[in-house]
């Protein structure tokens, strides 16, 4: 550049800050969704770019554009939507039918008690049954569910995480029943503990027990199911709790990393299980603060796997994640509005660089999506897919001034949580400490004040309402309370019928590796193929390890 | 005269685990000046009947995201009853339909709060709510 032109340069920009500066602006906040302050323009003097070290190409470290060369043209992200509520029978007509409508994988929903290993007969289960997500409390129930489902073509997501390592396992028999070796099966196991004890709540055992389930499991699938992805990292519960954009990308990466140091501490080799290890967020309405967030995650992971890990593959450094759009985000008031919201999620997600999206219904803050409601979740990622022709281009907002700003502020952001956490001993020491619950909770009041005083405005709800404040017109999912009944039936039927010898000899063998270091998961699909129940198997469990203890927060 | 303090229950009965709605209402209506104890997740009915009996609190309210509602609040209430705290001023809220919540309602559940209510008119609404029947109470 010319002296002259660096000249006028400056004097640009200064009539610019001036005429600004004299302009009468809107009454309104301007701050991210997380509350912090954004400038009214970013230019070259807001945020250096170093192409080379902090972008790279999509494909190449560090990653920051994504993580293949192609990105969409080589294949489009997977649809997937999170399906699954009643019976395995009813669940499994769902994902038929989803398939039919050219959905490219499942993801399980379970219901409360398999979440949190009870089975569907227990007393502390009345009334849940079914009622969230699907009931599995056995082989049998799994074999239900995926009848007809060929499980060496689909790839299978489930949301669990105390019990990730015993549905596996019921996963991993019934497939062999099928005739289908483990080393065929693709799909995904949440058995993200850690995020439990700070947001989602479904724990089984204490910390250390559950990540020593979690080790076993990596160890295992890397021998048995390699093409599994063992933990989803996820930050998608972190957020709906409460957190900001930038709570939910430190506390996930935390936790990622607390699980690369487990693994390498219980002897793996980081190459060895890092590549399986998958992540999944949230994507909220503040479009360009979620595409930094996900920009921001890959960058850091991967800075953070060679560095300090070692870490030697490109597949360990590599952030693949699942997208789910913002629950928290939609209102019960105007629920048509939802479509709108998810769509612009939905498209941050896309430009984001997501590996797979689920979008959420309408009607979802009224009770379970219906399937209309589901259908035009669906068909709003094929409309961005097909019809809006943003997948042909790489990371189309990178170099953006106010992109690049806003991905380096998160990055920053992160490591000055990743300190904090250090300082109070690690992650688990972090839990105990109800640390990470009391930030969530502080922000997830913050915003609730926002809206209530109108400095966040949420149309329907605290502007734009409608006159007429009678409930929706929209059609409610119910549960059959015969589910809950007919699964009792079920579980005693299989208790009566199996062989009892050959079922308390595996849930002997579950007792003496707990107690010793064996590992739990050929224990588990041992006492899969014995038709042992999900809660047979956990009530030792927690004998064995112990319960975890909620920390006082409030 | 000296302004009585409400003493509330925040209670989570159930195995879901979605608590930022209760912990955002508990922490406002301690705000407030309200006396709050909050169960923490997982309680089961007996569990957050004992607490109340035991705290002897002017009004139990409920959060529940997991659709067992019309299973878990009814025997709250009967478990309360059988420990003589009838007279609790019940509130609730939630993922919770409209036909639910006249049914709850109908059953003895003073008012629920759906999704997008304001904390603040939560907070007013049992302020005057409990006001009201001291009131009431005082001219018998």
């Amino acid at each position: 550049m010319t002296e002259t032109q660096e000249v006028k340069t400056v004097d640009a920009r200064r009539l610019w800050q001036e005429a600004y500066s004299s302009a009468k602006l809107r009454e309104a906040n301007f701050t991210s969704l997380s509350g912090e302050e954004l400038k009214p323009l970013y230019g070259p003097d807001d945020v250096r770019i170093d192409a080379d070290q902090d972008l790279g190409h999509p494909g190449s470290f560090p990653f920051t554009r994504g993580v293949h060369p192609t990105m969409y043209r080589g294949r489009l992200w997977t649809m997937r939507q999170f399906a699954g509520f009643g019976s395995a029978r009813e669940t499994n007509e769902r994902f038929r039918y989803l398939l039919g409508l050219g959905q490219t994988g499942l993801s399980v929903a379970f219901d409360f008690p398999t979440l949190m290993g009870y089975d569907s007969d227990d007393a502390i289960s009345r009334g849940e049954v079914g009622q969230v997500g699907v009931a599995i409390s056995s082989l049998q129930d799994m074999e239900t569910m995926m009848a007809g489902i060929p499980m060496d073509k689909v790839s299978t997501s489930m949301t669990i995480n105390g019990p990730a390592p015993i549905l596996l396992a019921f996963y991993i028999a019934c497939a062999e029943r099928q005739g289908i070796a483990a080393g065929e099966l693709r799909g995904t196991v949440q058995n993200d503990i850690l995020k439990e004890y700070q947001a989602q709540h479904a724990w089984l055992v204490a910390p250390e027990p559950a990540l020593r389930m979690i080790t076993d499991l990596m160890s295992y699938c890397s021998r048995a199911v390699p093409q599994w992805n063992t933990i989803s990292i996820s930050g998608y519960h972190i957020r709906e709790a409460g957190s900001t954009a930038a709570q939910e990308l430190a506390f996930t990466l935390a936790n990622g990393l607390e699980y690369v140091r487990r693994g390498v501490a219980a002897g793996m080799d980081v190459d060895e299980f890092a590549p399986r290890l998958s992540f999944f967020f949230d994507s909220h309405l503040d479009f360009f603060e979620e595409i930094a967030k996900f920009r921001a995650a890959r960058r850091i992971w991967a800075r953070k796997l060679r560095a300090d890990f070692g870490a030697q593959r490109e597949a360990s450094w590599k952030v693949r994640f699942h997208t789910q759009t913002a629950g928290v985000s939609l209102t019960a008031q105007q629920p048509e509005n939802n479509i709108v919201r998810t769509t612009l999620e939905a498209l941050a997600a896309v430009l984001g660089g997501t590996q797979s999206l689920h979008t959420n219904s309408m009607d979802e803050t009224l009770s379970l999506p219906t399937e209309k409601a589901v259908k035009i979740a669906l068909r709003t990622q094929q409309v961005i897919a097909e019809e809006s022709e943003v997948a042909h281009v790489a990371d189309p907002l990178g170099g953006s001034y106010y992109i690049e700003a806003l991905t380096n502020r998160i990055e920053e952001h992160a490591q000055a949580y990743f300190d904090e956490i250090e300082r109070l001993g690690g992650v688990v020491p972090a839990i105990e400490a109800g640390f990470f619950q009391k930030e969530i909770h502080r922000s997830a009041v913050r915003y609730q004040q926002d809206v209530e005083q109108g400095k966040k405005h949420v149309v329907g709800v605290n502007c734009y309402q409608d006159e007429d404040q009678a409930g929706p017109e929209i059609d409610i999912h119910r549960i059959d309370p015969a589910v809950e009944v007919d699964q009792r039936e079920r579980l005693a039927k299989l208790r009566a019928g199996r062989d009892e010898v050959a079922a308390q000899a595996a849930l002997a063998a579950v007792r003496a590796a707990a107690e010793g270091t064996d590992n739990l998961m050929d224990c588990f699909v041992a006492a899969a193929h014995a038709d042992c129940t999900l809660g047979e198997i956990t009530a030792i469990l927690r004998d064995v390890f112990g319960e975890f203890k909620e920390p006082k927060t409030l | 005269m000296n302004q009585r303090i409400i003493r509330v229950l925040v209670g989570k009965p159930g195995l879901d685990g979605h608590d930022r709605g209760a912990k955002t209402v508990a922490s406002v209506l301690r705000d407030r000046g309200m006396e709050v104890i909050y169960t923490g997740l997982h309680q089961t009915p007996e569990m957050i009947a004992e607490v109340a009996a035991q705290e002897d609190v002017d009004v139990v309210g409920l959060s529940i995201l997991s659709g067992a509602h019309m299973e878990l609040f009814p025997r709250v209430k009967a478990e309360l009853e059988s420990r003589g705290m009838g007279h609790t001023l019940l509130v609730g809220g939630g993922i919770i339909p409209a036909d639910d919540m006249t049914a709850l309602e109908e059953g003895g559940y003073a008012r629920l709060f759906g999704p997008g209510s304001r904390t603040e008119d939560i907070a007013n609404w049992i302020d005057t709510e409990m006001n009201r029947r001291w009131a009431t109470e005082g001219d018998n």
